[in-house]
């Protein structure tokens, strides 16, 4: 699909570091490499706090980068900013258009700030607004628009002097299903006009959706890379969840799970002596969970809830990382501490 | 799975090298007059905005001449000479203050993330503002006079003398904006902005010559007034509006603005870049 040798993205080493010098280890982004073509749809794949944000804004010249360097279309983003703003069309994840302007004078200020002609602004502003269906509420403030119609009015912005190259960032966090297939379908059809897409998201369905090829990113490392298939194979096409009774034998459980599965599942603990506590099973296909809970059954092992499911963010992130998405930042920071006082003591 | 038919392939090489290294003058003046374009929408949607410009001047004048008029010259109508080109600078200083906070409210709206990713020069969106600004200037400076009219005060510098003082009020009002659009971006809230501009504002115009004859303050205090921006302006205005003299004041005054923007538009273009 490359038209070019030229990599649409291509960076080394990528590192923000927000306390530079205060010794704590707070690097946002921790040297990540990224190589986007041209013509793909590429997907970053984190969660909140990942870093994934830090990236792209790295990317996009609105923050400096600490270490590394990135160029795009082989020009280098930290020597040739400007360059870089007039390839790029950046949507963040809060809509950044303007409040006191109405749908339509957004747009045309947008145009005539990047030098496009008075007239010519305005019929690009109406254009922009048919396409992505704003007609209707070209006259109307910002305020009375809806979530969906700000994100859309907020891509249209980006969209103004056609860039080669457009970042989302979280384009459809915070809408609905409907809108967010209609967000969809836009992406798809920026990619058919030419179009290359670095975009971020949360949701892996999303990726697996839209992207060619997935970065999954945690805590400001790249820990997996490859096409949506590829990263569903590692985590298989879905998981079974089992939560042990209290006084089952976790070590059995994990040994009849190798023995039906052939995978390693992922134990979340119970209590201390080593009973109860979740198992998350990457299973190849559904039909195997009823094996596993065969096999529990006929090793004695009891259980008291199971759930099956089509792997999450979180189950990629399990099986990645060895570790949970979101809240869970908090305990594993818990465990580290007291593995430290431990360590101390 | 996306199902691309014969995508189209953009020649990004022809793309890139369309691409220009930086803004030029031209470019830059078009931007700052599409931000200023912006300023002045949202003033025509946000009428509050011009409270600050229609009712001080005429609030000030009114309560100044009748509180300090008797003591300071006898009456309130020989104190108007003296105190409309006080009011006048005051006025203009103020109005200059409302511009660090609005800027500062400004930059943490969405929209400033676009503006930051747009190719633009980093200087139009501190800019355009401080154009749209002038319409406050005028309207604040025009007020004061016809205040002071409507007061009894008679300027005998005329039509020419009193536009002349308008016009260098102006200039310094813009000019003195720049060191407080520099405290936007560097203040963390707008509030901030708003403390420290009243602690610059204060002892700048009550330290001045803007309200009572110099002679009438101690020595100290005299040498402080003299070397005073504000004391310039309202010395310039005086004798523009009151007698059509153009003194060397008005070149003081001038000289003051345009080291202040020399000082300050450069510092607050680049803390407005950091703010990246």
């Amino acid at each position: 699909m490359p038209s070019t040798n030229t990599l649409a993205v291509e960076a080394h080493g990528l590192v923000k570091d927000f306390a530079a010098g205060s010794g704590k280890h707070s690097k946002a982004v921790d040297g990540i490499d990224l190589e986007v073509a041209q013509g793909e749809i590429f997907g970053v794949l984190g969660p909140n706090g990942a870093g994934k944000t830090t990236m792209l804004k790295m990317l996009a010249t609105l923050l400096t980068i600490d270490a590394g360097n990135a160029s795009i279309f082989g020009v280098d983003v930290a020597k040739d900013p400007h360059r870089i703003r007039q390839l790029l069309g950046v949507t963040g994840q809060y809509a950044s258009v303007d409040e006191n302007l109405t749908a339509n004078e957004n747009l045309w200020l947008f145009a005539r700030l990047q030098g496009v002609g008075s007239k010519e602004a305005k019929a690009t502003a109406s254009q922009l607004l048919g396409q992505f269906a704003l007609e209707e509420a070209a006259d109307k403030p910002i305020s009375q628009f809806s979530g969906g119609m700000r994100r859309r009015l907020d891509l249209a912005a980006s969209l103004i002097t056609r860039p080669p190259l457009i970042f989302l960032d979280e384009p459809t966090t915070g809408l609905d299903p409907r809108t967010r297939g209609q967000m969809w379908d836009t992406i798809r059809g920026l990619v058919a006009d030419g179009s290359t897409i670095l975009l971020t998201t949360q949701y892996l369905d999303e990726a697996d959706q839209l992207a060619d090829r997935i970065a999954v990113i945690d805590r400001g490392i790249k820990v997996a890379e490859g096409t949506p298939d590829e990263l569903k194979t590692s985590v298989g096409s879905s998981t079974l969840q089992i939560q042990l009774s209290l006084g089952a034998d976790q070590t059995l459980a994990l040994d009849v799970v190798r023995r039906v599965v052939g995978e390693e599942p992922v134990l979340t603990p119970g209590n201390l002596n080593g009973t109860g506590g979740r198992l998350n099973v990457a299973l190849p296909e559904a039909d195997r969970a009823a094996d596993v809970l065969i096999g529990l059954r006929q090793a004695g092992v009891s259980i008291s809830s199971v759930n099956v499911d089509k792997p999450t963010l979180d189950e990629v992130f399990l099986a990645l990382t060895g570790h949970d998405t979101g809240e869970s930042e908090a305990t594993t920071n818990h465990t580290d501490e007291q593995t430290e006082m431990e360590v101390a003591r | 799975m996306s199902i691309a038919t014969a995508p189209r392939v953009l020649d990004t090489a022809a793309i890139v090298a369309a691409t220009d290294a930086r803004n030029s003058l031209r470019q830059t003046v078009s931007q700052t007059m599409a931000m200023a374009w912006r300023a002045t929408k949202k003033m025509r949607r946000n009428p509050e905005q011009f409270f600050d410009v229609t009712l001080q001047p005429i609030l000030f004048t009114a309560m100044f001449a009748y509180i300090f008029g008797g003591a300071i010259s006898g009456d309130v109508k020989t104190y108007l000479p003296l105190m409309i080109p006080g009011i006048l600078a005051q006025t203009v200083l103020t109005t200059c203050m409302a511009t660090g906070v609005q800027l500062r409210e400004d930059m943490d709206k969405g929209v400033f993330d676009r503006f930051k990713s747009l190719p633009i020069a980093r200087i139009a969106p501190l800019a355009g503002p401080m154009v749209a600004d002038l319409l406050r200037y005028t309207i604040a400076a025009t007020l004061t006079f016809g205040m002071g009219l409507v007061m009894g005060y008679r300027p005998g510098g005329g039509v020419i003398g009193v536009g002349g003082a308008i016009l260098l009020a102006i200039f310094t009002g813009w000019s003195l904006a720049w060191a407080f659009t520099f405290i936007g971006t560097i203040a963390r809230s707008a509030q901030s902005v708003q403390g420290i501009s009243m602690m610059i504002l204060f002892p700048l115009t009550f330290l001045s010559n803007a309200f009572v004859p110099e002679s009438t303050l101690p020595s100290g205090l005299r040498a402080f007034v003299k070397v005073n921006p504000v004391s310039h302006l309202v010395s310039a205005a005086r004798s523009l509006a009151n007698q059509g003299q153009v003194t060397d004041q008005v070149w003081w005054t001038l000289l003051a603005s345009v080291v202040v923007i020399a000082i300050f538009a450069p510092l607050s273009v680049r803390s407005y870049k950091r703010h990246l």
